[in-house]
């Protein structure tokens, strides 16, 4: 609209424009509500002002009134609670194939990792039409990424994962803020999403030195730490096989089942003894304090790696197991 | 009938002006002290939905934690409240009846009942005090053993979350105790006074009302906190 | 013929004692209700002062004025100061401490010694506060959200705590007194049927206040331990939860929105129905309006966290609860409006107050509905969107609604009348004053501009700079009545028993009251908001 001085926000996500849709009907509703009321109060103020020897009369009120307009708001209520329910939904059920990047929030910047290795600090390289899901958490408070031409935001947290997704409709560059309060730098926690063409997006990723992909770091995390003495490729092991067990439901020591998504890799190697399988001693050793918040990442990367995508090839990008559900079950 | 009785009868000084009458007055602190108890009961409210919450999430090292605190003076102290109660209940009847000594003894008999139970409290901190079992820089729960029947393990971090809620609980509890004692005292001084007689005993019945309610708090909280999981070990 | 009472010979509750301990010890809730009068005021100013600052800081997109941890101190404080210093007290304890005796024909509330424990717990509370802010202040925004909070805070949080867990008692005790008052208290003849809608709204006031506030006392009082003594409860790290903190807050602070607004619809019907001479449109209703109002308000606190990480079944249900609880607060601006209907209408001060909170509380009403709104909340949660929507409510809605009962009753506390033609202007800037600051942020909100942001990007600057213009014009329109309120108590013309020819208990007595109220109990045998037989005065009684 106006270039200095612009007064909506741009479209730039698929689900934008279902949004900025519900966004016009309730600005409709609203001045039409207001239009009705003020002229009303208006009118009734002009013609019932007060003059001499004019006495106000007095009504009790009307039942039959009462019930309409309690009745009518209601059901228009409900109409914009089921449309704003289902644009809701669709945003938080990630498509199956989305790619990934992790991401974590620490006061008071974002680090990024793309699936393929890259890593980028406050700024996020994707390429148009193509399904993103982010997996974030907090080193320390709570952040929030927000993204608003693509209208949507998702609290990152500490201590777990949470999800958000988009697919960019339109090449260009957009804000992203950080959402939730998080101290000194807060207002200074922004960067940009730069919305490439697939093939600049290809030439882009190629162009800087990776160091191989997200999970192939975590193999050799995995490596170093020592991990493949308990947890081996058999039975034998005195932790369990993680060949195949990511989205997987698993049953635990005392009787509960909970499904391998990231919120329980992450809990295992930070804090083992809470949630056990089912048939194995809480031997492993505690990780919190001797890993970071990327390194765990691309463990979690490297754990999903070894569970056959749908498509049939383990591991790289876009192999979103079937099933997974990113939030802990404890929500 | 003493010469405060008479007075009472026609307009005693304990009938405060701006009510009507004294069954007014009544009426007003017998209402008044119900909502305050309401409000008592959102305020533990609060600590008690994070207790459930975080006991469903780590039963094992609220488990284990429960079993590390003593059950012998945790019953002691269940019935030292519940007698406390009965004195006070005994002491509502006592000022109904008109009985002024008897009055007094039950209420000096519940403030010792209440001094008690606040030293044996205070006994189970020092203790956990001992054991390195207060959360903060010196908290080491390794003594902690899991249960059995499980191959789950104690995680340190989330033991600290069941002993910061039973500082919490317990200590807001004692806090509400020591105010109830500290009421009772000047109830006590009062009615040594003759303050209180069979037309005028709301403040003995007022706080015979709290002093319940603290004692219900606590029976809730000693399941709670004592008998999470008191199947015997081995 | 209505004679002006001459109040240098009659005695009434200002002129039976004199000095500062017959004020200081009080227990006669009108005296209470002074008392609050001046503390709140000073409140406002202080809140006030806190966000002028905001608005210049927001002039230009760089942080410029103030550095970054102050300029988070400054909204933190801002927020912390006009709701439990300023808003939550406001009405009920300036306007509902003097009245709720007098309208349902008591003496004084059911405990007055209790009614002074409570404004010396705000005072107390108050004095903990403005010494938090004068060493160094709170910069965890107004919500303490953990475990920025509890953890990584550099600055007074267990003072910022404290004081406010205080505070919040001293709401709890007046809200238990008045439902004591309005249950035990009511004169004879005066059933429940009878009870004016301010006596309605504030009955639902109080039950808010006494059930959700311990709520909030335990919660902060769990982050002030877990600061002070290094507990685990709300800290990631040791497996505490941080979204437990945020049920257990927003469980208090959502009602508690309710405790600040249905203060304000109390004093709209009360103006509504003088101004109009007519009993309210569908009395029945607006009464149960509130109630609803009040019971519906506990149901919906997650609609705060629909993007914090809560289930997707959750944030359903706490939309569609959300939904209902507008539907009580759309029936009662409705009945306002039809009230209008063949009403006999004069636009005196608390009239133009009274329309002027219908509007802004209607467009601040329907901008909740886009907030409940699962799929329009993902994107102006945390936005200006959300301030503009309950600065619409609360300032836009509250305090107008505080200023037009101040107006309306004044007479009443003060035996004089405020001059009308500055009162009449002063609400017209508050008017415009306030809608040129905050409808420009409700724009602002949906283009993206998060909220609690010291920098900006520059493209959002155009519309700051007239929200910054308009709040200057609104604090002149509030700087007006501090002026001739004080102003009138000395010269102000003397006001009659009943000047606005109004209904209700309270304008029987004389203004201002007697220190008992009434010179006789009264005996009630009128239903509320019997205009047709009150005479119209016959010029309603202003200041020119």
């Amino acid at each position: 609209m106006f270039d200095n001085f612009p007064l909506w926000p741009v479209r730039a996500s698929s689900g934008a424009g279902n949004v900025d849709a519900l966004y016009i009907f309730l600005l409709a509703l609203s001045a039409f509500m207001c239009l009705a009321i003020f002229t009303m109060i208006l009118v009734f103020a002009t013609m019932y002002r007060r003059r001499r020897g004019i006495e106000a009369e007095q009504i009790e009120g009307s039942t039959p009134l009462e019930i309409t307009w309690s009745l009518i708001p209601l059901a228009i209520f409900m109409v914009i609670f089921a449309w704003g329910a289902v644009i809701y939904f669709h945003e938080r059920t990630p498509p199956r194939g989305a790619s990934e990047v992790y991401v974590v929030a620490k006061q008071w910047m974002w680090k990024l990792q793309h699936q393929e290795g890259q890593r980028e600090i406050n700024e996020l390289h994707v390429p148009v039409g193509r399904d993103v899901k982010l997996i974030m958490t907090s080193q320390d408070a709570i952040h929030s990424f927000y993204i608003p031409a693509f209208r949507i935001k998702q609290d990152v947290l500490p201590g777990r994962y949470t999800t958000v997704w988009f697919r960019a409709t339109r090449p260009g560059v957009y804000h992203l803020f950080c959402g939730q309060y998080c101290g000194t730098m807060h207002s200074g926690m922004i960067g940009q999403i730069v919305v490439m063409e697939p093939a600049q997006y290809q030439a882009w990723l190629s162009g800087g030195g990776t160091t191989g992909s997200l999970a192939a770091s975590g193999e050799n995390i995995f490596q170093q730490l020592g991990c493949p003495t308990c947890h081996r490729s058999d039975t034998q092991g005195r932790g369990p096989n993680l060949v195949g067990i990511f989205g997987k439901p698993v049953q635990l020591e005392d009787g509960r089942t909970v499904v391998a998504d990231e919120d329980y890799v992450r809990e295992s190697i930070l804090s083992p003894s809470a949630k056990v399988m089912k048939g194995f001693k809480p031997i492993m050793p505690v990780f919190q304090g001797l890993v970071g918040e990327e390194q765990l990442n691309a463990l979690v990367a490297y754990v999903k790696s070894l569970t056959p995508s749908p498509s049939g090839t383990a591991g790289g990008p876009g192999s979103a197991p079937a099933g997974t559900k990113s939030q802990d079950p404890k929500e | 009938m003493s010469d405060s009785q008479i007075a009472v009868e026609q307009h005693g000084p304990e009938l405060l002006h701006h009510f009507v009458d004294a069954e007014q007055q009544r009426d007003a602190a017998s209402l008044g002290m119900w909502l305050f108890l309401a409000t008592e009961i959102m305020f533990f409210g609060g600590m008690f939905c994070a207790y459930l919450i975080y006991r469903y999430w780590y039963y094992n090292e609220f488990a284990a934690g429960s079993r590390s605190i003593d059950l012998k003076w945790g019953t002691i102290n269940t019935a030292v409240l519940i007698c406390s109660s009965l004195t006070v209940a005994l002491g509502v009847r006592a000022a109904q009846m008109g009985k002024r000594k008897l009055l007094v003894v039950l209420l000096l008999l519940t403030i010792v009942f209440g001094l008690t139970f606040l030293g044996i409290k205070g006994l189970e901190w020092y203790t956990k005090f001992e054991e390195h079992h207060i959360p903060g820089h010196s908290f080491n729960a390794s003594d902690l053993e899991k249960p059995p029947y499980s191959n789950g393990g104690i995680d340190q971090q989330h033991e600290q979350i069941f002993f910061s809620l039973y500082f919490a609980m317990t200590g807001l509890h004692a806090l509400h105790m020591i105010i109830g004692v500290g009421m009772f005292i000047f109830l006590t001084y009062y009615a040594w006074k003759g303050r209180y007689s069979p037309k005028y005993y709301t403040p003995i019945e007022m706080g015979g009302l709290y002093w319940h309610f603290v004692d219900i708090v606590w029976i809730y909280l000693f399941p709670l906190l004592y008998l999470i999981d008191r199947k015997p070990l081995g | 013929m209505a004679t002006a009472a001459i109040t240098a010979e009659r005695e009434h509750y200002l002129n039976n004692e004199y000095g500062i301990r017959s004020w200081l010890l009080t227990t006669d809730h009108k005296r209470i209700a002074l008392l609050y009068l001046i503390s709140i005021t000073f409140f406002f100013f202080v809140g006030g002062f806190f966000a002028l600052l905001i608005r210049l800081e927001l002039l230009t997109p760089a942080g410029d004025m103030v550095q970054a941890d102050t300029y988070n101190k400054l909204f933190t404080m801002h927020g912390q100061v006009m709701i439990f210093f300023f808003l939550i007290p406001s009405i009920p304890a300036v306007l509902g401490n003097f009245l709720v005796p007098l309208m349902i024909g008591a003496k004084d509330l059911a405990f007055p010694r209790i009614n002074l424990l409570s404004w010396y717990l705000y005072i107390i509370a108050g004095a903990i506060y403005v010494h938090c802010i004068l060493t160094g202040g709170v910069d965890t925004g107004w919500t303490f959200y953990t475990p920025f909070s509890t953890a990584f805070s550099n600055t007074k949080v267990i003072e910022a705590g404290i004081a406010i867990f205080i505070a919040g008692f001293s709401s709890i005790l007046t809200g238990l007194n008045f439902v004591v008052t309005i249950h035990r208290m009511r004169a004879p003849g005066m059933t429940w049927s009878r009870l004016p809608l301010f006596i309605w709204a504030h009955y639902a006031t109080s039950i808010i206040q006494l059930l959700g506030t311990p709520v909030l006392a335990i919660t902060l009082l769990l982050v002030v331990f877990e600061r002070a003594f290094n507990l685990g409860i709300f800290d990631p790290t040791r497996g505490g939860d941080p979204l437990l903190f945020q049920h257990l807050f927003w469980f208090y602070s959502h009602p508690a929105v309710y405790i600040m607004i249905l203060p304000a619809m109390a004093v709209e019907s009360e103006v509504v129905a003088c101004f109009t001479r007519k009993r309210i449109f569908g009395y029945n209703f607006v009464a149960m309006s509130s109630i609803l109002i009040a019971v519906f308000g506990f149901l919906v606190w997650a609609h705060h966290m629909f993007v914090a990480g809560i289930s997707l079944y959750s944030a359903l249900i706490f939309s569609m609860l959300s939904y209902l609880v507008a539907v009580p607060s759309a029936i009662k601006v409705f009945n306002w409006t039809a009230t209008m209907y063949k009403g006999s209408i004069s636009f005196t001060t608390p009239m133009l107050y009274a329309f002027g909170f219908i509007g802004l509380f209607t467009m601040g009403g329907l901008t909740g509905l886009f907030l409940a709104c699962l799929g329009i909340d993902v994107h102006v949660h945390d936005t200006y969107f959300v301030i503009a929507h309950f600065h619409y409510i609360m300032v836009g809605g509250a305090v107008m609604g505080y200023l037009g009962g101040m107006h309306f009753w004044w007479p009443k506390i003060s035996g004089r009348m405020y001059p009308e033609g500055w009162g009449r202007l002063a609400a017209l800037l508050v008017f415009v004053g306030f809608n040129l600051t905050f409808f420009p942020q409700f724009i602002l909100g949906y283009m993206g501009m998060p909220r609690r942001y010291w920098q900006y990007p520059p493209e959002f600057q155009v519309l700051n700079v007239l929200s910054t213009a308009g709040s200057t014009v609104l604090a002149v329109g509030y700087l007006l009545p501090m002026v001739y309120f004080l102003w009138s108590m000395r010269y102000g013309k003397i006001a009659e028993d009943n000047p606005w020819g109004a209904a209700g208990l309270e304008w029987q007595t004389t203004s201002p009251p007697p220190t008992f109220n009434f010179e006789e109990p009264p005996e009630v045998t009128w239903e509320a908001y019997n205009y047709e037989q009150i005479p119209a005065p016959a010029e309603v009684q202003v200041e020119r």
